[in-house]
């Protein structure tokens, strides 16, 4: 048969960005500090302000964000042991400490934290294959490669852990159809494949990627709705329309998507009464899918959105003011002079 | 909904709609619940005054537990508290939030501190997975268990059981590729993929399984596995043509040794493709003429494959796979370069055209 998992985008479903509701979306979320979702995610707020300083500052409205406030979180965050938790009272763990790290990065604050620690507390979680474990009780995850290089690049430290064993894993992770799992023999998924790609692009390695096989695989995610999915025969979700664009950008194929459809399909995750994007037209809206939202619609050259840099998913202005470039949106030119 | 960070708040699943009866139903009806007025440790807690009806009292109620467990949690951890009611806790705060992976490093330091039984902890845990399977804690929890018992003999069942309700549920397989592999399990997995593809031939994680069950025990290398491999494939395909999965493992499991170096494939899927073509198969058509080329290594004959990719790839970008037609339009330019009258020396340069601004 021929039954293709999508969805039908209904014809009344939203058309036009609506950034200002999903400012005010924003702006008006941390603030509800008795609303039952917001407790219940307090296990990764680290990461749910991460979510929602970025898309404010991609929208131009990071001064309507209590900047005092959440530097004194930060602070509150790290550990003796240098890694940086979730929130108050929680253990240290990679994702938060990248997380903090792109916070502070965003405010030009990085002197909050103690960060000899935090390049100590990475190094740390680096195993014998090169591989990194997300914390202390050791699970491995390219997501926590991608974590630990994308925190030291921030804070200038690449080198303190041992690239060359960090790549060789990450590699390893390359499947038979050119995406990234999790670990080795894992199942290719955009999101890992994200994590891998900015991986790569951040330690300098893209040429290892086969660009034409992987390309063609993220272009595959690419659903009749216009949405893009995270596997094959799997639902579209707006996140995905970050995990896969912002690879398709690092690896230098971001044209192969149908650029129109995929912006229908994102503007249709949108809710017009309560602002924010959801993971799917109708669904429920939350911060993480609001930021990608807006992220994907920056990659596909919305003006009105600041440009944002694929690998970080910050704002290009935030990774130029610290000096970073990342070897991103390579062309096959540029990797050839690489190789020799 | 959306199985990454928003998912795995457990709770909040149970939230939508009839969620908040749902719970209200256990604070009230569940007469295995002893309610916290009834418990000697939470005698030092304000009772929750208990309502009816889905509104914003409830609401504020149910999270005044949730801070409740939780402040009390934060004060036994920072007393560095090991004790059974510390460990009776975590179970209280797993229930509420099995997210939350502070409260799973402190029980599973509980567990080693009161040198708990760990095949209550197993049963334990495969309640909790089975009830929230989405979760990254639990599966991480369950694999620590399996490690300190060293004992894997229930996993096969119990990630089957699982991958039952969701034959594509990612951490289940990542669970299951790490027992087989840290335990020598790879007996009869092959078989246990190929009743999943009997149940959804499309099922991705199955063919991503195959490859890793093949690749780690005969290898391709064999020809007539490879063979073997092949003819399923195919099979499989002429089950249901429309399988991105099929398509790609087929190509996977060639490609290095060269799609057309396969004895009579060329054949085959030409004869696919005038009963069950796809745009999977013309793809993949397009990428064994593409290695024909390469391998003729610019010698005689390269007129007639490349002329046949090139009306492939334009009949992918015209008709039958439009919304990649930027990609089609790659390949047969790529084409032409290499192998047409062009230069062949110069490499195609892959750019991206100038973004156009988009505009509502």
């Amino acid at each position: 048969g021929t039954q293709v998992k999508d969805v039908v985008i209904k014809p009344d479903a939203p058309n036009t960005l609506l950034l200002d509701k999903h400012a005010d979306y924003i702006a008006a979320y941390g603030s509800k500090k008795d609303d039952y979702e917001y407790t219940l995610s307090e296990y990764l707020r680290m990461s749910g302000i991460y979510w929602g300083l970025t898309v404010m500052d991609l929208m131009d409205q990071l001064h309507r964000m209590n900047r005092d406030e959440i530097l004194e979180f930060i602070r509150s965050c790290q550990h003796e042991c240098g890694g940086i938790s979730a929130s108050v009272g929680h253990d240290p763990h990679l994702l938060y400490t990248l997380s903090a790290v792109q916070i502070l990065s965003l405010y030009d604050n990085l002197g909050s934290i103690n960060v000899d620690k935090v390049v100590e507390y990475v190094k740390g979680l680096q195993q014998d294959d090169g591989s990194f474990a997300g914390d202390k009780w050791g699970e491995i995850d390219t997501r926590f490669s991608f974590c630990a290089v994308a925190t030291l690049a921030l804070l200038g430290r690449l080198e303190s852990v041992n690239l060359e064993k960090a790549v060789e894993f990450v590699l390893s992770c390359m499947n038979f159809d050119g995406g990234f799992g999790c670990r080795p023999g894992s199942e290719s998924h955009a999101g890992q494949i994200y994590c891998c790609t900015g991986f790569l692009s951040v330690t300098g390695q893209l040429h290892r990627v086969n660009a034409d096989l992987l390309g063609w695989w993220l272009c595959e995610r690419q659903l009749p709705s216009g949405g893009l999915n995270g596997r094959p025969e799997k639902l579209p979700d707006v996140c995905y329309s970050w995990w896969v664009l912002a690879s398709l950008k690092i690896i230098g194929r971001i044209h192969w998507i149908d650029k129109a459809k995929l912006r229908t399909f994102i503007l249709a995750c949108q809710d017009e009464e309560t602002g924010g994007f959801a993971d799917r037209p109708g669904d429920m809206v939350d911060p993480f899918h609001t930021l990608f939202g807006v992220a994907g619609l920056s990659l596909l050259g919305d003006e009105q959105i600041k440009p944002v840099n694929p690998v970080f998913c910050m704002p290009e202005d935030v990774l130029q003011r610290i000096g970073l470039h990342p070897e991103g949106f390579l062309t096959s030119e540029n990797m050839l002079e690489m190789s020799r | 909904t959306c199985s990454l960070p928003f998912k795995t708040l457990g709770g909040v699943e149970n939230m939508k709609c009839g969620g908040f009866m749902s719970v209200l139903t256990d604070l009230v009806s569940n007469p295995a619940y002893c309610g916290f007025r009834d418990r000697k440790e939470w005698a030092d807690l304000e009772p929750v005054p208990q309502d009816d009806g889905p509104n914003p009292v409830v609401k504020i109620a149910y999270s005044d537990k949730f801070t409740d467990v939780f402040d009390y949690f934060r004060a036994l951890l920072k007393k560095d508290e090991k004790s059974e009611r510390a460990l009776a806790l975590t179970t209280e705060a797993i229930e509420l939030n099995a997210a939350n992976y502070t409260v799973w490093h402190y029980r599973r330091v509980l567990l080693q501190a009161l040198q708990k039984d760990l095949r209550e902890e197993m049963r334990y845990i495969t309640a909790i997975i089975e009830d929230q399977p989405k979760n990254y804690q639990v599966w991480h929890h369950r694999r620590m268990v399996v490690e300190w018992l060293n004992d894997p003999s229930e996993e096969l069942d119990f990630i089957a059981e699982i991958l039952s309700q969701d034959n594509k549920n990612y951490h289940a397989w990542q669970h299951r590729q790490w027992v087989i592999q840290e335990y020598k399990l790879w007996d009869g997995e092959l078989d246990y993929v190929e009743e999943l593809l009997e149940e959804d031939v499309r099922n991705n994680s199955a063919w991503n399984q195959r490859h890793f069950v093949v690749s780690h025990t005969s290898g391709y290398s064999d020809p007539s596995v490879l063979e073997q491999e092949v003819q399923y494939t195919l099979k499989q395909i002429k089950k249901a043509p429309h399988n991105e999965s099929a398509w790609n493992y087929l190509k996977g499991i060639l490609q290095d040794r060269g799609l057309s170096s396969h004895p009579g494939l060329l054949e085959q899927v030409l004869e696919l493709k005038e009963t069950h073509c796809s745009p999977y198969l013309i793809a993949f058509l397009v990428d064994l003429y593409e290695d024909m080329l390469e391998s003729m290594d610019g010698g005689q004959g390269q007129e007639e494959p490349l002329s046949k990719a090139l009306v492939l790839c334009e009949l992918l970008a015209r008709e039958t796979d439009t919304i990649r037609k930027e990609y089609w339009r790659y390949v047969a330019r790529s084409l032409q370069t290499r192998f047409g009258s062009g230069d062949p020396s110069v490499p195609t340069v892959e750019t991206e055209p100038q973004t156009t601004p988009a505009s509502d």
